[in-house]
Formats: structure tokens, C-alpha cells, sequence
């Protein structure tokens, strides 16, 4: 099902909504947000000087730096007895970035989540146990909101109590997870130490997956853990730009479409902030067309991934941004090689006989950087021989992939962390 | 006969190996043999006990890998060159051993835990030679 007939517009009229909506907004920060005009003066733009889409790219990037500099409301576009609501990320690396939300800007979320929940399968019908956080991060209150409208009957169970989780499953008939794949990963596991199989005992037939990016392997494992016929999406979104909601998956599983009537995105070179062709892969950057709390105007994610224009065979005309391939900033350059995450996550997670629990470490000896990677098994084994075959095995496959050599260290099942948020996978311990 | 081992994965830590005895304690599985071998990074505790499902219950509820593995147990004459003879009876059927430890000595006979390639060809070899295998229940009243 298509939540709104926006989502078919042809691609004409999506850009002539996108134009107004651009010109409109440069217009307000330009005249409200004194770091905007700042630094558009000093590129040399105007306003006016944003006759196309293409004028886009003379708008200066913003990025999370920038966020902090303006720190907490500096960015904001209105007074702040005009916002209604305040989220905040962690900032794990700082000061957190504040963003902040005005009546309007929460209709425009809750609609934004509501298509992505239906384009992933949700319907009134559906019993959606939200496994986020609840708090200052986006995650959870966003597909709240989405959910919600689109009906469906909702269970805030928030992070934790991973036992209690399985029980409101089975006693409520949930239908509908979300979580991030690694507590969904690690629910599943909760539910066979009580003795229930999620593939069996529970009724939970769709997974709206996000906040971490989802790979073909790990849909894979979620499949495994959940049912071979559970229909699993990712979706995409950060607090920056809304929350979840400016991207997701639909039923053809071939990239995330993005509500382009909010939000224009652009791909560029990371290195040179170049704008890059339709179909390249590059560092993706996003327009907020729609927000009165923080417009946000070429806002850099650092996320990899590329644009697909062509249509989808579900009908809708929005572009779609192939599932992410890692964030720049996530990027690891080994001994001089760029390694994603999501490599090393490809390679484990090919091997039936490891867990899809592993951790990434990095360190310096001396003048040259090591890459261990510590992986679970699945199934205890009580042979050295079948142990050096797997390591073996796994570090061939690996050198294949990233063209670097990495030990291997298999842990019995159960004894790495688990997390109820994002994962923490990657220990770079290398002093910067 | 084959026999069940229990096998236990642990990393090199120190204490590990006092947790796992001390949950077989509680539960008052009785030790009869065990081997303990270790490469720099991994432990593999092998051991014969009296009760190995129990023993194996008890150590993954407490988070332990745990599985029970199945080997040969045998009983040989207690003097020199008997064990050599019996490998050679293996060897001839291209029988390849993982690992063995000894368990007992009693008398002019001795046991040992004998782990290979393909067991149950090699049980069968070892009983058309009149060698006696044993099972987890003759073990624990030796």
C-alpha cells in the first residue's frame, strides 16, 4: 500500500515542489539564522541567486560540527516558545547535537514515518512493540508517532528487559518489531534461553530495522533468528534532518525512497565536496525543504551510499538511496587501506559456523596498525583442529575482501557484549 | 561402546578453570578423568564424569560452552607396549586420533579416552579384536 499520492508524483512536478519549497526555506534561514547568512555571505550567494535545483550546490555544507559551534539553539529558524518538543543525539564524541521541533514539525515527522512504516508492510492491523530507546534519541518516539497514525496498536517497551520482551510478544500477539538488527538479534536469543522460538511460538511477521545500517548478511541472520518468511526493511533517518522517516525500504527490497517533497538529496565527493553524477557513490548529503525548527541546508550525514532514479516496480517515483555501505566517518583506514565495518560484517556473517556476534579491534604497534577481529561461534566445538580451520578460513576470506591480513579470535557463544541500541562493534585503539 | 565426554570451551583466563569445577562441585558431578589442553588463545577442559548431561545442564545455565562429545573409552593390560599394539590395529584402518588421555589404572589393567576420526568404525575394529570399549554407566563404577 502507498500511504500518499505524493509519493507517485512524476518526477516534474516532485522538483517543482522541491524548487518553491528550496527558495522558501534559503529565503528564512537567510533572514532568521545569523550563522546561515554568515556563511552564505561569505560564499558569495543570495537568496536569490537560487533560481534551479542545480543552484543547490552553490549553498555552503552544513555540517555536525557546525551544529556544535552553534550550540544548543544557535541554528534554530524560530523563538523557542515556538517549539513544542526537543530530542537530542548522545554525542558520544562531544557536546550532543539539539534539535528542535515545532507543532507543524511534528505533523511533517509523524507523516514522514507513516509512509516509511506502510512502504515496510505496517498496517491498522498490526501489533508494533517499539524496542528503541525511549528518550532524548529520535528513534523511538518517531516510529511512535508513525506507527500510531497509520493505526496500528503500539507497545512502548523501550530498550531492556529482554525477557519481559518475549512475554508482551507472545501475551499481546505482537506482529511488528522495531528495533536495531543487533537487538533484534539479540531478542531472538533471549527467547530460545526461555525456551520460545520466535520463528514458531510468536506471530512477529514484519521488522521495521534501523538506526544501524542493515546488510544482505545480516537480513539474512534476521531471517534465521525471526523466520525465513518475516519481511525485514531498514529505514534511515538521524536526529539532524528529523529522526527516522526521511528514508526506507518498501516491499521490493531494492533500496530506501526517500520523501523527496522534504527533503532533496545530493550525493557528493567527500574529499572535494563535489557534486557528483546521478548513480555515483558518494557521501550523501540532504536539504530539509520542510522544517520550521531546524532547516537544515546541505547537512553532510557522511554516509555512503548512491541514488537510484529509475522507477521502482511499487510505484512510487521518489528516488531511492541503496542501503547504506558504511559512514565515512566510520571508515577505517588500515595500514593505508579504507575498510568499512560492513566488509568484515559480509565475510563473518558468511559463515554458518560463526554467530553474528563479533567486535572489530584496531591497534598500533609500533608504526603499523593491527586488525583483529574477535567473532563468536555458533556452536561450541571441541576440536583445536576445527577452530584453526575456521580462523583459517575466515582470515583467507578476509585478506580476499580487504586485502589485509587480521587475526582471528573465535569466542564461545554468549561471552561478547550485547547492545540494546546501536552497536558498538569497532575499538579503535590507535591514539589519534 | 562409545562414551559421552564433556567438553568444556574456555578462554585463557585466569579463574576460568575453578568456575567450571566449582559448578560441577555444587552439583556434585564426580570427576573420573580430564585432560586440559590449551593453545595460546583457547582452553579445551575434556572430562570424564559420572553424570556428563547433568554436568553439561548445569555448566550452560551458568553461561559455559559446553558439549558432549563422544569417545572411546577401553581398557588395556597394564604393560609396556600394549597401548602401541592397540594403535597399530588403528592405524592399519587408517584411523586417525584426535587426542587420548589415560583415566585409570587398577590392577594389571588400565583405561584410556581415545578420540578419532571416525569412531564408530574404529569401536567396531577394536571389539572384532577383543578389545572391551566402555559406556558412560561402566565407567562410572570403575
Amino acid at each position: 500500500m502507498i500511504w500518499s499520492k505524493v509519493e507517485t508524483l512524476p518526477r516534474s512536478e516532485i522538483e517543482k515542489i522541491q524548487l518553491e519549497r528550496l527558495q522558501e526555506t534559503v529565503n528564512r534561514v537567510y533572514e532568521k539564522v545569523e550563522p546561515y547568512r554568515k556563511k552564505m555571505d561569505d560564499a558569495g550567494v543570495k537568496p536569490a541567486d537560487i533560481k534551479s535545483l542545480k543552484d543547490l550546490a552553490k549553498l555552503p555544507f552544513v555540517t555536525k560540527q557546525d551544529m556544535r559551534d552553534n550550540y544548543p539553539f544557535g541554528l534554530f529558524a524560530v523563538p523557542r516558545s515556538e517549539l513544542v518538543r526537543i530530542h537530542a543525539s548522545s554525542g558520544t564524541t562531544g557536546k550532543p547535537t539539539v534539535v528542535g521541533y515545532t507543532a507543524k514539525d511534528l505533523e511533517t515527522w509523524t507523516e514522514c514515518v507513516a509512509r516509511i512504516a506502510c512502504m515496510g508492510g505496517a498496517t491498522k492491523d498490526d501489533v508494533a512493540q517499539i524496542c528503541f530507546g525511549y528518550g532524548m534519541f529520535t528513534g523511538a518516539l518517531g516510529l511512535h508517532y508513525g506507527l500510531e497514525k497509520i493505526g496500528a496498536t503500539i507497545i512502548p517497551s523501550s530498550t531492556g528487559n529482554s525477557e519481559k520482551q518475549i512475554m508482551y510478544m507472545k501475551d499481546f500477539g505482537t506482529t511488528l518489531l522495531v528495533a536495531t538488527p543487533s537487538y533484534a538479534l539479540r531478542l531472538a536469543e533471549v527467547a530460545h534461553e526461555i525456551g520460545v522460538d520466535p520463528a514458531k511460538d510468536l506471530n512477529v511477521k514484519i521488522g521495521l530495522v534501523g538506526s544501524e545500517l542493515l546488510t544482505e548478511a545480516m537480513r539474512e541472520e534476521m531471517h534465521k533468528a525471526w523466520g525465513k518468511d518475516m519481511l525485514v526493511t531498514s529505514n534511515y533517518g538521524m536526529s539532524e534532518l528529523m529522526g527516522p522517516g526521511v528514508s526506507g525500504e518498501c516491499l521490493e527490497l531494492d533500496g530506501m525512497h526517500i520523501n523527496e517533497d522534504f527533503f532533496i538529496p545530493e550525493i557528493i565527493n567527500p574529499e572535494t565536496g563535489e557534486v557528483l553524477p546521478a548513480g555515483e557513490k558518494g557521501e550523501l548529503v540532504i536539504t530539509c525543504i520542510m522544517k520550521e525548527g531546524i532547516p537544515l541546508i546541505r547537512y553532510r550525514t557522511k554516509d555512503i551510499t548512491r541514488l537510484i532514479y529509475e522507477p521502482c516496480k511499487c510505484g512510487r517515483t521518489f528516488c531511492r538511496m541503496e542501503n547504506l555501505s558504511g559512514r565515512s566517518d566510520d571508515m577505517l583506514k588500515i595500514r593505508g587501506v579504507n575498510v568499512f565495518p560492513s566488509q568484515i560484517e559480509e565475510v563473518i556473517l558468511s559463515f554458518n559456523e560463526l554467530g553474528p556476534h563479533y567486535e572489530i579491534i584496531v591497534t598500533r604497534d609500533g608504526y603499523t596498525d593491527k586488525l583483529e577481529i574477535r567473532v563468536e561461534l555458533a556452536h561450541t566445538t571441541d576440536s583445536f583442529g576445527e577452530l584453526e580451520r575456521i580462523s583459517n578460513a575466515v582470515r583467507n576470506k578476509l585478506r580476499i575482501i580487504l586485502g589485509l591480513d587480521a587475526k582471528v579470535k573465535l569466542e564461545s557463544p554468549n561471552t561478547l557484549q550485547r547492545f540494546e541500541g546501536k552497536a558498538k562493534r569497532i575499538k579503535d585503539l590507535r591514539s589519534k | 561402546m562409545v562414551a559421552k565426554q564433556l567438553s568444556v570451551f574456555i578462554e585463557n583466563r585466569q579463574g576460568r578453570l575453578g568456575e567450571v569445577l566449582n559448578v560441577l562441585k555444587t552439583n556434585k558431578v564426580n570427576i573420573l578423568s580430564l585432560s586440559l589442553a590449551d593453545t595460546t588463545e583457547y582452553g579445551l577442559l575434556r572430562l570424564i564424569v559420572n553424570n556428563p548431561e547433568l554436568g553439561k545442564e548445569k555448566l550452560a545455565k551458568e553461561g559455559f560452552s559446553t558439549m558432549l562429545t563422544s569417545v572411546i573409552v577401553l581398557k588395556i593390560t597394564h604393560e609396556a607396549g600394549s597401548l602401541q599394539d592397540l594403535l597399530q590395529i588403528l592405524a592399519e584402518e587408517n584411523i586417525n586420533i584426535e587426542y587420548m588421555y589415560g583415566l585409570s589404572i587398577e590392577g594389571d589393567e588400565a583405561s584410556v579416552v581415545l578420540k578419532a576420526s571416525d569412531l564408530t568404525k574404529a569401536d567396531e575394529i577394536l571389539l572384532s579384536h577383543g578389545v572391551k570399549t566402555l559406556s558412560t554407566e561402566e565407567i562410572s563404577n570403575l
